[in-house]
């Protein structure tokens, strides 16, 4: 695989901390029981959020999420598109490696190369050569 | 049975302990942390939505695609990081990211 991933050196540390992961998780999963179990939302809650949002039989879900979207939501909407360009060039100046060890073709040079560059006369004297 | 709210906050929650014990039992790859990360971000996702269905609020499901939206420049970041430390040091271990401190 490209990345040399060994997978019995990915298990070998998993021992050691088993035991603190599991605490862990089941703590945070007691915690979010405790709080699906006992939180009761109140009853003029649905109304009172619903009476900005259209009913499900006038508009689409999708029309609907559209409208609040680009008029409520618009400025958060460009500062995502903000945030995924600042990922994209980020992640192309990250990635980005110019190689110094590999010859490229430098076409201004090619097209300004002439005759006088190109050749060159030399005397040769017989019989001794360069 | 129907499915209620309970259900889908049942799944995000064990969605997101699933998540974090990603992280917490694979300390070598940076790749599982990454997949992890996203586990968690798409409980969150998932809650909200369910919120938002429950409440009839279609907030919820506007902030779910800008969650989307923070998870994918986390991953392509995270990612690009990724490649770099490779080039770099040629294993994508944990144990060796410290080297990237200035």
């Amino acid at each position: 695989m490209m990345m040399d991933v060994d997978f019995a050196e990915l298990k070998s540390g998993m021992a050691k901390y088993i035991r603190i992961g599991s605490l862990i998780g089941v703590v945070i999963l007691v915690e979010l029981l405790l709080a699906t179990g006992s939180w009761v939302i109140s009853d003029a809650a649905p109304e009172m959020r619903a009476a900005i949002t259209p009913a499900i039989e006038d508009v689409q879900n999708t029309v609907a999420i559209g409208t609040i979207l680009y008029t409520q939501y618009v400025y958060l909407f460009q500062a995502a598109g903000l945030i995924l360009l600042v990922a994209m060039i980020g992640a192309i100046v990250l990635t980005m490696s110019h190689r110094k060890d590999v010859k490229r073709q430098n076409i201004i040079d090619q097209i300004y190369r002439d005759a006088d560059k190109a050749v060159e006369m030399i005397d040769v004297k017989p019989g001794q050569g360069l | 049975m129907s499915i209620g709210l309970e259900h889908y906050l049942t799944v995000a929650a064990m969605l997101f302990v699933i998540g974090i014990f990603g992280i917490f039992l694979n300390r070598k790859n940076i790749i599982v942390i990454l997949m992890s990360i996203e586990l968690m971000l798409l409980a969150v996702n998932i809650n909200m939505v369910a919120f938002s269905s429950y409440l009839g609020d279609l907030a919820g499901q506007i902030f779910t695609l800008f969650i989307l939206t923070v998870a994918a420049a986390e991953a392509a970041i995270g990612l690009a990081i990724l490649v770099v430390f490779y080039r770099n040091r040629g294993s994508i271990d944990v144990q060796d990211v410290n080297v990237m401190k200035g």
